[in-house]
């Protein structure tokens, strides 16, 4: 009995840290976005969810599986952040919040009803030969599509930290993010590079839509969920930290996972929204966040 | 209004195990005007914010007119007669010069119409009447620095604190600042703290310097005596240009 | 009223006098677009004294609107009450939530996006609270009896009863907003907004300033949640609590004119009539989600090209500023 349970219980922890790591990579789209110009992604759970789109209809008229269809995705990912920055919402860096806020309801708006009225809103899902393989470890079950999602937002995240490390660039934005006034003296082009930074942004959570639909069917309501899921993990993390995300995202893929196991699966978001009122008061720089600042 | 007494006795404050403030005493008799001056970074507006309330003091107290006022919250202070203007000028930026004096005068006075007078007669002592429906933001930064210190004036302090009000002034407008602050406190007795960089001020003004450096009160005396001062030259007078 | 430009009052006075002669004058449809205009401008009134004065973004509004809400019509089902009693009890539970939410943020240092998500998250905890809570009909919602009768004392009726109700609770909060505007405490809060250190600095308790801000604004919206209750006689927490109902609570002031007397009722119109006509046009088309879009796209246009508003604007170019 207990045996059975922790058994059990070692599964559901097993589950969320797969998924959480597909939370991770999309709340660091947010966190990267936040951390280099300050703006907050109202948009972010309907970007989530345009992806998932994307991926389903790769496979659905292409029979292209989503864990391929993801390269290509990123990149238009990328393309569409680097444009929405550069043409919608560079002229309100800086502005007041709820200007930020209006701006990107807007397109959240736009987007999440685009998809309404291309697709519907039946709930769209792939069906992979993966969703029915498992591996086994002692007495441990993963399943495949989760194992291949949290390695692939692994690898992802690798890539990414690689870019901020590395190169030029990812060096330049973090250089941007930390003084703005510093990066326009040695001169940066700060405008390109916010712009990248969205791409980049952008790029995360496309990704991690296109890994999201191998483990659940999409519909355009989940969207204003992953909005609110996005901005729970990132509080939570640290807003603005990397690692906070991915780190974040585990907590939260555990938390309702554990919470689907020990109580109605209803009250999972509870939890989080618990946890999230926690953190604010307790320690807003988040959990996994640098030192306290102010 | 008149003047009122300032002691601070073992003054002390550190952050994150960081001093930024050791053990200074000093005291502004009722009705003076002194200058606390010392390097960049010395540690001048972190006393100035002690005094104003902003930090509790980690050691020591401060005084007005023998009545703690350390460790009370900003408009406790205010209440208690300590008026402050901010080193970087912080306008309340939507609103007209008017109505960011007037918010200063509502302190005492609680009704509109009647703190609207009298933030308008402070106004126009300081030369800024007419730009009165103009709003904050688009000042120049000498109206900005003036509109400091209206709004610090109308909460009618007994104490003022002027933080660098005269950097980034002209010549010509630092003398019309230094009689405006001459006349203010002859008429009214009005104690004046200056943190000033600006020495041309700093001699006109001050009947006492207190000079800090490293977060510690290195000499205090007439201007005459601390231009003459050994310690003083070496931390300070060596290192920045004696306008 | 003095201050106000006399050719202002003139507008406000036909405006007025139009507004109770509407019912006898509107269709049915058109008493119903009005409610929802008067609804708005209602709600982004209470908003806006929180957010356009006090400078406090909540994106969590729907609590108090819900909790306003459930407590009126919740004492009502079960026990009889009548809302015009049950309405204090409501403006008592708003105004302790947000005391408590108010109290919480602004003790920890909590501003902008941090305290607005503070606020979404107790909005939301509370739902997800009452959609296990069987007193309020969890999940499944609460549903208010019908029986056709007309008693302003239960505010039974149809729409002409809650269309006067409404209006009254909308011209009642803007003539509140008015008088706190131009008192000590409208301008202290005007003061927190542009810069709450500097205010404090000259003598301004912020703390408590903030808090009075919040508590009105809670009991405000409260009113506008029983009243909604009423008129609707259903409640379901995935509604009543939703981030759709905040997010909808805070438009007509921010497209109006973030912290201006007029800017929700502006804002209200300018919402609403794009609503109705996008509804048409969506109906038109048959497609889906189509009145979303141009929804999005309206917020898109005036943010981008009248950010600070309808209202400043539309007040310069009639003269009425």
């Amino acid at each position: 009995m207990t045996q059975d349970f922790l058994l059990s219980f070692a599964q559901a922890i097993t589950k969320g840290l797969l998924t959480g790591m597909v939370y991770g990579l999309m709340a660091l789209g947010l966190s990267v976005i936040f951390g280099v110009m300050r703006v907050v992604n109202f948009a972010h759970g309907e970007l989530m969810v345009v992806g998932m789109y994307l991926a389903w209809a790769a496979f659905e008229y292409f029979q292209i599986s989503p864990l391929l269809s993801l390269p290509v995705i990123a990149v238009l990912f990328f393309g569409l952040g680097y444009a929405l920055q550069r043409g919608l919402i560079q002229p309100f860096i800086g502005r007041p919040e709820h200007q930020q806020f209006l701006l990107l309801l807007g397109v959240a708006l736009v987007l999440v009803n685009a998809c309404l009225a291309i697709v519907g809103p039946d709930s769209r899902g792939v069906q992979l030969e993966a969703q029915f393989e498992s591996y086994e470890l002692g007495p441990l079950v993963f399943d495949a599509v989760r194992l291949h999602a949290a390695i692939a937002a692994i690898v992802i995240a690798a890539v990414l930290w690689l870019f901020f490390t590395r190169t030029r660039t990812g060096k330049a934005i973090r250089a941007a993010a930390d003084n703005h006034m510093g990066a326009l003296v040695v001169g940066l082009d700060v405008r390109r590079l916010y712009a990248v930074t969205f791409g980049v942004g952008a790029a995360c959570v496309g990704a991690a839509g296109a890994l999201m639909i191998t483990i659940i069917p999409v519909t355009p309501f989940l969207a204003a969920e992953y909005t609110l899921l996005a901005f729970v993990i990132v509080i939570v993390g640290g807003l603005g930290s990397m690692t906070g995300a991915l780190m974040g995202g585990l907590l939260i893929g555990v938390s309702e996972a554990v919470a689907g196991l020990l109580a109605d699966p209803s009250l999972k978001s509870m939890f989080s929204f618990g946890l999230l009122i926690a953190v604010l008061l307790l320690r807003p720089q988040g959990l996994f966040g640098p030192k306290s600042s102010s | 209004m008149s003047g009122a007494r300032l002691e601070v006795e073992g003054l002390g404050k550190t952050f994150r195990g960081l001093r930024a403030v050791h053990d200074v005493t000093f005291a502004v008799p009722a009705g003076a005007i002194h200058a606390l001056i010392g390097p960049n970074g010395a540690g001048k507006t972190t006393i100035f914010n002690m005094i104003a309330g902003v930090h509790a003091p980690s050691a020591g107290a401060v005084r007005l007119d023998g009545r703690q006022i350390s460790g009370l919250r900003p408009d406790r202070v205010c209440d208690a007669g300590v008026g402050r203007t901010f080193q970087i000028v912080r306008p309340f930026k939507g609103l007209s010069v008017l109505e960011n004096v007037t918010v200063g005068a509502l302190h005492r006075q609680p009704r509109l119409a009647e703190a609207r007078a009298a933030a308008l007669d402070i106004l126009s002592r300081l030369g800024l009447a007419d730009r009165r429906d103009q709003v904050a933001e688009s000042l120049t930064l000498p109206d900005r620095k003036k509109l400091e210190v209206a709004r610090a004036l109308a909460t009618e302090p007994k104490l003022l604190l002027l933080d660098e009000v005269m950097a980034g002034l002209r010549p010509t407008e630092v003398d019309v600042m230094v009689g405006f602050l001459r006349d203010l406190n002859e008429s009214t007795g009005l104690t004046i703290l200056l943190i000033e960089h600006v020495m041309r001020a700093v001699m006109a003004l001050a009947a006492e310097v207190v000079v800090v450096s490293y977060g510690e009160k290195i000499a205090q005396g007439t201007p005459a005596e601390i231009t003459r001062n050994r310690a003083v030259l070496d931390v300070y007078l060596g290192e920045e240009e004696v306008a | 009223m003095s201050g106000i430009p006399p050719r202002l009052l003139g507008v406000l006075g036909l405006l007025l006098a139009f507004l109770l002669v509407a019912p006898a004058v509107l269709g049915k449809y058109g008493l119903s677009v009005l409610i929802l205009v008067l609804y708005f401008a209602y709600v982004g009134q209470a908003w806006n004294i929180m957010m356009g004065f006090a400078g406090q973004l909540s994106l969590g509004h729907a609590l108090y609107a819900g909790l306003g809400g459930y407590v009126a019509a919740g004492l009502f089902f079960h026990y009889g009450l009548g809302p015009w009693a049950g309405v204090f009890a409501a403006v008592v539970a708003a105004s302790l939530a947000g005391a408590i939410v108010g109290y919480l943020g602004f003790r920890f240092s909590l501003a902008g996006v941090y305290f607005a998500l503070l606020t979404i998250a107790f909005s939301e905890f509370t739902r997800l609270a009452f959609d296990h809570w069987s007193w309020a009909g969890g999940s499944g919602g609460l549903f208010l009896k019908v029986d056709g009768s007309t008693s302003l004392l239960n505010l039974r009726g149809g729409p002409v009863l809650f269309y006067y109700v409404i209006l009254a609770l909308a011209v009642g909060a803007l003539i509140l907003s008015r008088v706190l505007l131009e008192s000590r405490l409208g301008r202290y809060w005007l003061a927190i907004r542009e810069d709450a250190e500097a205010a404090q600095a000259v003598g301004v308790p912020v703390l408590r300033c903030k808090m009075i801000a919040v508590v009105i604004s809670a009991a405000l919206t409260s009113l506008a949640g029983v009243w909604n209750a009423f008129y609707y006689n259903n409640l379901f927490p995935e509604t009543a609590f939703s981030m759709g109902r905040s997010i909808e609570i805070t438009l007509a002031p921010i497209i109006g004119g973030l912290g201006t007397l007029f800017g929700p009722f502006i804002g209200a119109i300018v919402l609403t009539g794009l609503g109705e006509v996008f509804t048409d046009v969506g109906e038109y088309l048959g497609i889906p989600g189509i009145k979303q879009i141009f929804y999005g796209l309206a917020l898109l246009a005036i943010v981008m090209y009248r950010p600070a508003g309808v209202w400043p604007w539309l007040a310069g170019r009639i003269g009425l500023k």
